[in-house]
């Protein structure tokens, strides 16, 4: 395959212009920690971004940030957090779940794919943080959308409307998104051994409290076997973890307040700093769910369904969950099949509502079965509208979502 | 005002005005149908009320299929349509044309379903912003975003004008609460966008339909994220004697790690008429005021106040006062949220909404003084300075034509200075009919385009909301070169 990394806007815009002529279609790749997910573009051509790195503005009195696209999401993260902030939704490194090497992505890859982490549930999505985007579309055309302030209204907001389109409406060249202080101290209460029920009535419970939680999990107990913190990892069952994050002053008062309304339901554990840092750091790449060819599945769902979808699952095939986002984001490792579970957990989903992506599954899988949720009529109609007037020759990540565009 | 060009109406669709009225009596009844003068007046403007258009016809739907049936038959018919909440857009948005009909989403205005487990309420499209916190409200949560208009307008509005408010700070604006709703497509097709989960499947279509003014359908029921209310919250007042220290101490209080759920900046002007409409016990002897807020336990609001404090005494603060009272904060609070009302008491003003960065205030304030000097007009500024959000407000008097010239003239003036410095022509209100001749100042025309081919995506033959957001020239060559 022909690999052109492009280093300015307008190599890259005349690239685009010129495969649009020709109808040749371009896989769009960042750092390619994503490139086993999802189905596999066809193309003879990639268009890497990574020649598009640099940090091209940071105020942090105004909380913003500007990159080119390829710029390494480990790189905005360094810069960050030499002035004491961060990407406030946590996104997570799905390589290493995917078989690549930790530390690939780009933070435009991170935006083309909407990824987000544990803390999404108090502080937003990806595409809630983004504020602008320079991009090149399938006609070769160079555009910017919205602006590097928080609010703005000016005209349509194709910056939203890019994330989470996998490369395949246009290529961003430049992002601009809001940051937020890094807290000053987490804590983290754990519940040991309950069953799903329980667990999402505690997560739910917490995410309903006035003290700010900023991340509800809940571990089947194989996964919480394999988990690199030895403390949890020798928890004995399955664990449901709660984190608080502010002033450290602050804490101490929460966690108590916090301890008692979910005393009811279990012991309530609290981990040490350390301890908690690292259990939510290597949550951010999956790691229980990493050196396995099994399916993963990732299901969006009302947080209250969780269990029930599981478990209506469960009936049809062995799973193993992970809870985040307070049951709203399911990971669920499913054994191997020809249609990785597809027919089964999405008739479950069909009826419990939601959504369904296959995560991880080898490739032969991921090209017989629709990886990404199908989508309804009025909806499909509309997101094929949207492809023809961003990339009418179809040039962009052909097939990457769906099959048929 | 008057200098913003509205399209000819269609003398056709006009001249077939009886026969439209009793097409649309027989799809949604009698009742739902307004189509005699007085009660067309009634929708003639909205907040915008310098520009006055006569509808067709005001339909006032009821439910999903009353909406569905009217746009199916509007499309077939190729007649225009302009969505409607509660008539408070600033910008235009809701203003008829003498060829479209309004449909009115106000009278759909029931609460579907609280959910406080999974933190949600869906509703229909016509309650009220703050009819929503009203109904959360007793489960101790709340519905975020809150324009000063919240008691009036509708979150149909604020979805198609993605509104802010003053506590967007630390919440979000529109789009970030908003989780799932159902929208009907000109052609009648009703569509679900998302749900009660945190994220939908494929393109981020609500990303897109949030925000888009009304160009892409009609929303009629929407599923909002609530919050669990903080334990409480307490404004702070802080005066300085330069528009530079205030802006300065904003910086540093962000800096410094605390993102407060509200920082808004008056200048003179603003707070002697806040003053004297709320009696909010401002002090008057400064050049800015910083109103601070923040939330958390009686514990942590007094320690974030202390720290905030501190953090502010090098700015030289010549005035710092913590509300004592419920009483008090409700008092500050009022005399910020009306201020465009106290203003109107003593003039008649225009309303802009500009963004800047931050660190561009001290600058930005001094050419806005000599942009409207220049002009010979008065303005006051109100900033949600946490957010660069500007407001300036500008002076003059609705009936001496001269100086509606001018102040559209200052107006365009400050938001090109907006953009200038790095900001935008409109932070939550919206480009409407109001700032549409001046999109250009911001994008280019391949900007435009790309964006044009969307509206075209969801609604072929323009017939939503036709003549706002993109300049009425060279709509066509746009569309055409792209």
């Amino acid at each position: 395959m022909q690999v052109v990394r492009p280093a300015v806007e307008w190599e890259l815009a005349s690239l685009l212009r010129e495969a649009a002529e020709r109808a040749m279609p371009l896989e769009i790749i960042g750092g390619g920690s994503k490139r086993a997910f999802g189905r596999s573009v066809q193309a003879a051509k990639a268009v890497v971004t990574s020649a598009l790195r640099a940090i091209s503005l940071y105020e942090p009195s105004e909380l913003v940030m500007s990159a080119l696209a390829g710029t390494l999401l480990a790189d905005v993260e360094r810069e960050l957090s030499g002035k004491g902030q961060m990407l406030p939704f946590e996104p997570i490194d799905l390589g290493p779940v995917l078989g690549a090497e930790t530390g690939l992505g780009t933070i435009g890859g991170v935006f083309a794919t909407n990824l987000s982490g544990s803390r999404r549930v108090l502080a937003g999505a990806a595409r809630d943080h983004l504020l602008g985007v320079r991009a090149i579309n399938g006609r070769g055309e160079a555009f910017k959308s919205g602006g590097r302030v928080m609010k703005n209204v000016t005209g349509y907001d194709l910056a939203r409307g890019l994330a989470g389109s996998w490369g395949t409406l246009a290529v961003m060249t430049e992002v601009t998104f809001k940051v937020q202080p890094k807290p000053e101290t987490t804590a983290t209460l754990v519940l040991i051994g309950l069953a799903d029920e329980i667990a999402s009535e505690v997560m739910c419970l917490a995410m309903g409290s006035p003290y700010e939680v900023s991340g509800a999990v809940h571990l089947h107990e194989p996964v919480v076997g394999r988990l690199w913190n030895a403390t949890l990892r020798g928890a004995g069952g399955s664990v449901t973890a709660i984190r608080l994050e502010n002033f450290a002053k602050f804490i101490a008062y929460r966690k108590e307040r916090l301890g008692k309304l979910l005393g009811p339901y279990g012991e309530v554990h609290a981990v040490d700093e350390a301890t908690s840092l690292a259990f939510w750091s290597e949550l951010r790449q999956l790691s229980a769910l990493q050196r396995q060819s099994t399916p993963l599945w990732r299901l969006s769902v009302t947080p209250t369904s969780g269990p029930k979808i599981v478990k209506a699952i469960a009936q049809h095939m062995q799973v193993e969950a992970v809870y985040d986002w307070s049951g709203g984001l399911i990971w669920l490792g499913v054994p191997s099949a020809a249609d990785a579970g597809a027919s089964d957990i999405r008739r479950v989903i069909a009826h419990h509502g939601g959504h369904a992506t296959l995560v991880r599954a080898a490739p032969a899988v991921r090209a017989a079965i629709e990886v990404f949720q199908p989508l309804e009529p009025g909806i499909d109609r509309i997101s094929r509208g949207l492809k023809a007037a961003f990339d009418p020759a179809g040039i962009l990540n052909p097939g990457r979502m769906h099959a048929s565009f | 005002m008057s200098s913003i060009a509205l399209p000819e109406p269609d003398p056709t669709i006009c001249a077939n005005r009886n026969a439209i009225v009793a097409a649309l009596r027989s799809l949604v009844g009698e009742a739902a149908v307004i189509a005699d003068d007085d009660g067309r007046r009634a929708f003639e403007t909205d907040a915008l009320t310098a520009y006055r258009r006569m509808p067709l016809a005001v339909v006032l739907a009821t439910s999903t299929a009353d909406v569905a049936k009217v746009l199916r038959y509007c499309s077939g018919a190729g007649i225009k349509v302009v969505a409607r909440g509660a008539g408070t857009s600033l910008s235009g948005g809701a203003l008829p044309a003498e060829d479209a009909i309004v449909l009115a989403v106000a009278k759909m205005s029931r609460v579907l379903e609280i959910d406080t487990a999974n933190r949600t309420a869906t509703v229909e499209a016509g309650i009220t912003n703050l009819a929503i916190t009203g109904a959360v409200a007793p489960h101790g949560f709340f519905y975020a975003p809150d324009p000063s208009s919240q008691l009036a307008c509708t979150i149909a509005g604020n979805l198609g004008m993605n509104s802010g408010g003053a506590h967007c700070l630390k919440y979000g604006v529109t789009v970030n609460n908003v989780l799932g709703f159902k929208i009907v497509l000109m052609d009648g097709e009703i569509i679900e966008v998302g749900g009660k989960h945190l994220d939908a499947p494929g393109y981020d279509l609500a990303g897109l339909i949030i925000g888009s003014e009304g160009q892409f359908g009609i929303i009629t029921e929407v599923t909002v994220r609530i919050l669990r209310a903080a334990e409480g919250a307490r404004p702070m007042l802080m005066g300085f004697n330069s528009s530079k220290a205030a802006g300065a101490c904003v910086s540093a209080i962000i800096g410094s790690g605390i993102i407060p759920v509200a920082i808004e900046y008056m200048d003179k002007p603003a707070i002697h008429v806040c003053d004297a409409f709320a009696k909010a016990g401002y002090p008057m002897d400064v050049e800015a005021l910083l109103i601070v807020e923040v939330e958390g336990s009686e514990a942590e609001i007094s320690a974030l106040l202390e720290r905030i404090t501190a953090i502010a005494r090098p700015f030289g603060p010549t005035v710092i006062r913590v509300s004592a009272s419920e009483e008090e904060s409700a008092r500050i609070w009022k005399g910020r949220k009306s201020a465009f009302g106290a203003i109107g008491r003593i003039s008649d003003y225009y309303c802009m909404d500009g963004t800047i960065p931050l660190g561009r205030l001290p600058e930005v304030l001094v050419k806005i003084g000599e942009i409207c000097g220049r002009h010979g007009l008065k303005v006051a500024n109100i900033f949600h300075a946490g957010d660069g959000n500007l407001h300036p407000l500008i002076l003059y008097e609705a009936n001496d034509a001269e100086q509606v010239r001018r102040a559209e003239l200052a107006g365009a003036e400050v938001l090109t200075l907006c953009v200038e410095v790095g900001g935008c022509l409109t932070g939550e209100h919206g480009v409407g009919i109001e700032k549409r001749d001046l999109m250009r100042v911001q994008f280019s025309d391949t900007d435009l385009a790309v964006q044009m081919r969307i509206k075209t995506v969801f609604d072929p033959a323009w017939l939503l909301n036709p003549a706002k957001v993109f300049p009425l020239e060279g709509r066509e060559a746009v569309l055409q070169a792209a």
